[in-house]
């Protein structure tokens, strides 16, 4: 009778914590893998396809199924650390072995001889070219994400990636920079 | 419990955390009143001297400017407008190096001194009572004030608070060692600080003024004390010097015992503070009308004969400072702008006073120590004890060393006012608060990147949102049209209306045209050489007269038929050699007469032939002589395409009678394509060549002609242009049918015999087929309109009025024929022996196979598109092949994209596009399905 009881109560126990956690499964259900989200916001959105894959989130999917977390140059050794920390594996250096800080750039169009073909539009993951066929086009060098997506498609090769400018507000001290002094 | 106002009001201070005495310097430069400065002879004016954005600018290079004359209008976002400094002229406007650690170049107004230092007319106001705070702020705005202490805050903007001012914090503190500019400026200005104090008042209304004076000023403290004696609400409080009570948050919690939030700023807790000089200046602006044009400097240090204060024009050069002061360089001498403290390091004293420079230290090298190498932290929390703001500096260290941004803020590192305490007292010689600004920029730059990936992000989804819903709206649109395509039954009821009209006419020929057929026939079996090439172009002239008659004429000459065969092959090579040589149009009218007549002669045989052949059912009799024609007729179909693609209006002109003049046009007009056309005929000849040998039937001498001229083509090429025209034929049987005549079983059996025996035929019907195709498209728009009398005549008119619709077909007629190569190749034998075998079979198959095919073809003809420039090239290809890319090239880039995308859709997701096109090729599929069994009518690909 006492073993009775005892699978009485261990059963009883068993049905309501099942359905607490049956509910919690679907009240509290996440929709979608948030850890992809997390990586997500951690790339850069230069959507420039340079790791392989054709967007950012592509990549952060990837990730979250196992893929390097070096992959990513525009993102440089910052990110790799980041995701590393995410994701809890060791920060490997860049793939590809490049110098590890990316210089930041934005695409140029020589813009008289952009022949308007539109091609660098259509490849730009930004928006962040404007124009129109047979119409001069430019690039809006506060969106543009320097992925280099529309130097390819160029017939005309006239756009170049240039450095962002430094300025005062980019500027950054530099603690092992030799001094420099003009001497007048 | 006194209240807080009680407390204030009787003297309390408070204390702030840290702290540091470092050795003061000040009597060095506040022994001597504030200097005049010799005029400099060159003032450069960066257009941002403070926070915020720049104004735009008013004048140009070159102009003439009055002292206070304002040089850039005031925007928006904290804009502040500049002015000259002294009277001049504007000698250029361009980047200089600014009053920054980087002295990074900014743009700069470069004034050249005319010496006569003459005022623009002024407009002081001696009773500020007649004016409201808006107008008072307005002037403040004007005269391009911004905090003097250090940071650049735009004045007008502080002074405009939209929160409510309990206190207002006058900083003369001045706690920087070295910095006596303030200090001088109360001893000498206290009044007009005191008005200048008593304006913000009137527009704060705050309950008390609170004047904070560093006991180490005890000049400055009684000059101010008795200035502000008549106003009540003005507490002078001289506070212990200790550095850096001048820090905003330290002086508001020294005064008054509230601390601001983090992040937050002064107002937030119902307090402003501002800096001395700043109030002088607001006197200035409204009481003088002078905006904002020079500013007490202290030029001190060891290596300045003279330190002191001065009156510095915006503007100037420090090396003009340092000059009349009494510099004497000393070896590895550092210039610092501000104070030793928080000043920074010059890179070139070739840098102009800005609003916000309140000192120049020339040191020399023991009384400023070059810092030396940094030790490792020996943990001894010295950094902790001294920092004002109660934060961790060795901590903050040790993450901005490790690039531990998240950790760094949340240590506050935001909250650092980069006093230099910690570094100050670090026996290490540690430079923290270097560290902490690279860590904040790093962070701020991370910051600003993180923006602007959230917003390339949305941009990217926007964009990718936006392609999807494009797709899906070219994808509706095309289901609405097919959708809509399928009614038009009636339509296709003229189309087919229109062809056994045309069928009609071309069987009232073809009895003549049979006999001519039947005698060539003979004569290829007979074996009768053909005159070469050569001969025949010496006598080009004579026979293509003897075409033409032949044509016009339409009666016997059965011999001069294979004349004209060859004639009109030789032609065609002949003008295709012309055109590639570029040669002129103009150059000999009556040459394009003669090649007219000849094309239309071969074009007429062709149809003769077939003809013939259906009447007298002798499938072998007309491969000979049919060889050349057939590629002939081939690159006049191609070229009337092409020429109709570029030239549509011009093909106009060519009317139904001289339908054969288009093609001839074309082939002048624009050489190279008729070079490819001419090319792509010779393939087409010899690939029949080796048909006829395979086939075994009358391999005669025009075959051997034809393989002479180059390598052997693809004889499946020859099968499928036999599926062509035997589709060709089934549908003409169809309309035959529908007319009631008897000429479509002689059609039938005429596509069946040419596709038999002579490939070369079949590319002719082939071509014909197209150029039907054509036509009966352009019939059905017209329908009862007179119907050329020949089928080349209308499939040019077909060709001009819409050479997209010849493009279509031609790449359709193409994917048949690969289907029938396809098909040819399993049929193997039978093919050459029955004629009927193999297209039977192709279109018992499928008709959807022809669809497929087409799309295929279609898809072609878009990558030929893209491949346009490179045709020329092509052109040395495969003539198939060359034909493809030229067709497709020809048609316009949205023809390419429906390629691109009705590949799957089959024809009647062209229809959207053209419906004619969609119409003609429904036709065809319709008459070839009908053919094999009609059973299977209903059954169009669609």
């Amino acid at each position: 009778m006492t073993l009775l009881y005892a699978l009485l109560a261990l059963g009883a126990l068993a049905l309501i914590f099942g359905i607490v956690l049956g509910y919690a499964a679907v009240k509290y259900r996440v929709e979608s893998n948030p850890i992809v989200e997390q990586i997500d916001a951690i790339l850069p959105q230069t959507q420039c396809g340079q790791c392989g894959y054709p967007g950012c989130r592509p990549y952060a999917e990837a990730i979250a199924n196992g893929d390097d977390v070096n992959k990513c140059p525009p993102g440089g050794e910052a990110t790799v650390k980041k995701l590393a920390d995410l994701m809890g594996v060791e920060a490997k250096p860049l793939a590809g072995g490049e110098d590890a800080e990316p210089v930041k750039k934005v695409a140029y169009i020589r813009e008289d001889e952009c022949i308007g073909c539109t091609k660098c539009i259509q490849a730009c993951p930004v928006d962040a070219i404007v124009g129109a066929t047979r119409q001069m086009h430019t690039v809006l060098i506060d969106e543009c994400t320097g992925c280099d997506l529309c130097v390819e498609p160029c017939p005309v090769d006239c756009i170049d990636m240039i450095p962002v400018a430094q300025t005062k507000q980019t500027w950054k001290w530099q603690l092992d920079a030799i001094p420099v002094t003009q001497i007048d | 419990m006194e209240t807080l106002l009680e407390q204030i009001e009787s003297g309390k201070l408070w204390q702030f955390p840290g702290g540091i005495h470092p050795p003061e310097q000040k009597t060095l430069s506040n022994q001597q009143p504030i200097a005049r400065l010799p005029l400099p002879d060159k003032l450069i004016l960066p257009l941002k001297q403070h926070i915020g954005a720049n104004g735009s600018l008013l004048v140009n290079s070159g102009d003439h400017v009055l002292k206070g004359q304002a040089l850039t209008a005031p925007g928006t976002n904290w804009s502040l407008p500049i002015h000259a400094p002294t009277s001049g002229t504007i000698e250029a406007i361009k980047p200089m190096p600014s009053a920054h650690p980087s002295a990074l170049p900014e743009l700069s107004i470069i004034l050249r001194p005319d010496g006569e230092d003459k005022w623009t007319p002024l407009n002081p106001i001696s009773d500020i009572s007649t004016l409201d705070n808006k107008q008072l702020i307005d002037i403040i705005h004007q005269a391009g004030i911004a905090g003097m202490g250090g940071a650049g805050f735009p004045t007008y903007v502080k002074a405009d608070s939209p929160k409510p001012i309990e206190f207002l914090v006058v900083n003369g503190i001045e706690c920087e060692p070295y910095i006596t500019a303030d200090d001088r400026l109360m001893r000498e200005r206290a009044k007009e600080i005191i008005a200048g104090v008593e304006v913000l008042q009137g527009i704060l209304k705050p309950q008390k003024v609170l004047f904070g004076i560093e006991d180490n000023k005890p000049e400055a403290i009684a000059a101010i004390t008795a200035a502000a004696q008549h106003n009540q609400d003005i507490l002078v409080r001289s506070v212990p010097t200790k550095y850096p009570s001048g820090g905003e948050k330290q002086l508001v919690k020294l005064l008054t015992s509230k601390e601001v939030p983090s992040a937050g700023i002064p107002a937030d807790i119902g307090v402003l503070v501002q800096n001395v000089g700043t109030l002088f200046a607001i006197w200035q602006a409204i009481f003088e009308g002078k905006p904002l044009i020079e500013r007490v400097v202290t030029v001190t240090g060891n290596t300045i004969g003279q330190p002191s204060n001065v009156w510095a024009l915006l503007g100037t050069e420090i090396k003009h400072l340092l000059d009349s002061q009494g510099f004497t360089p000393v070896e590895a001498q550092r210039v610092v702008m501000g104070g030793p403290m928080m000043g920074f390091t010059l890179p070139s004293v070739r840098i102009p006073v800005v609003k916000t420079t309140n000192c120049i230290l020339a040191p020399d090298n023991q009384e400023l120590a070059i810092p030396g190498d940094e030790k490792a932290c020996i943990r001894c929390s010295a950094c902790a004890d001294a920092c004002p703001q109660s934060l961790l500096p060795q901590q903050l260290q040790w993450f901005a060393k490790g690039k531990e941004y998240q950790k760094l803020e949340e240590y506050n590192l935001f909250d650092c006012i980069e006093c230099g305490a910690c570094s100050y007292v670090c026996p290490s010689e540690i430079p923290l608060v270097q560290y902490y600004r690279v860590a904040k920029a790093d962070i701020r730059e991370q910051k600003l990147e993180q923006v602007k990936a959230e917003r390339a992000k949305e941009r990217f989804e926007a964009r990718k949102e936006r392609l999807e819903r494009e797709q899906e709206e070219r994808q509706n649109k095309h289901k609405r049209r097919s959708a809509g395509a399928a009614p038009k039954a009636a339509d296709k009821e003229k189309v087919q209306e229109a062809l056994s009209r045309v069928k009609d006419k071309q069987s009232d020929k073809s009895t003549v045209q049979a006999a001519i057929a039947r005698a060539k026939a003979k004569r290829g079996e007979n074996g009768e050489l053909e005159p070469d090439n050569s001969a025949i172009a010496e006598e080009r002239a004579k026979r293509k007269a003897q075409a033409r008659k032949y044509k016009e004429e339409k009666t016997d000459q059965p011999e001069s038929t294979d004349k004209k065969d060859a004639v009109a092959a030789a032609i065609a090579r002949a003008k295709a050699k012309k055109a590639a040589a570029q040669a002129s149009p103009e150059s000999e009218p009556a040459a394009t007469d003669d090649k007219k007549a000849a094309v239309a002669a071969a074009i007429a045989q062709a149809k003769a032939k077939k003809a013939a052949a259906e009447d007298t059912a002798e499938p072998e009799a007309n491969a000979a002589p049919s060889d050349k024609k057939a590629a002939v007729a081939a690159a006049i179909a191609r070229a009337k395409a092409k020429k109709a693609a570029k030239k549509a209006e011009e093909a106009g002109e060519s009317t139904v009678e001289q339908a054969e003049a288009a093609p001839t046009e074309s082939a002048e007009e624009d050489p190279r394509k008729a070079a490819v056309a001419a090319a792509i005929a010779r393939a087409k000849a010899k690939k029949a060549a080796k048909e006829a040998e395979e086939a075994g039937a009358s391999v005669s001498e025009q075959a051997e002609a034809a393989p002479t001229e180059s390598a052997e083509e693809d004889p499946r090429k020859a099968a499928v242009a036999a599926a062509i025209a035997r589709a060709k034929a089934k549908k003409a049987a169809k309309e035959a049918e529908e007319a009631g005549a008897s000429v479509s079983e002689q059609a039938e059996a005429a596509s069946t015999e040419s596709a038999d025996e002579d490939p070369r035929k079949a590319a002719v019907a082939a071509a014909i087929a197209k150029a039907k195709a054509k036509k009966a498209a352009k019939e059905a728009e017209e329908a009862g309109a007179s119907v050329s009398e020949q089928t080349e005549a209308a499939s040019t008119e077909s060709a001009d009025e819409d050479p997209r619709k010849a493009a279509v077909a031609a790449a359709i007629a193409r994917a048949k024929a690969k289907k029938a190569a396809k098909e040819a190749e399993e049929a193997g034998a039978s093919v050459s022996e029955q004629a009927e075998a193999a297209p039977t079979a192709s279109a018992e198959e499928d008709p959807r196979k022809a669809a497929v095919a087409a799309a295929i073809a279609r898809a072609k003809a878009k990558k030929a598109a893209k491949e346009a420039q490179e045709a020329g090239e092509s052109v040395s290809e495969q003539g198939e092949e060359t034909n493809e890319p030229t067709a497709g090239s020809e048609t316009d880039s949205s023809r390419t994209e429906q390629g691109a995308e009705g590949t799957s859709e089959q024809q009647q997701a062209l229809s959207p596009e053209a419906r004619k096109k969609a119409a003609v090729k429904a036709a065809i599929a319709r008459a070839k399905a009908k053919k094999q069994a009609k059973e299977q009518e209903g059954n169009e690909p669609s």
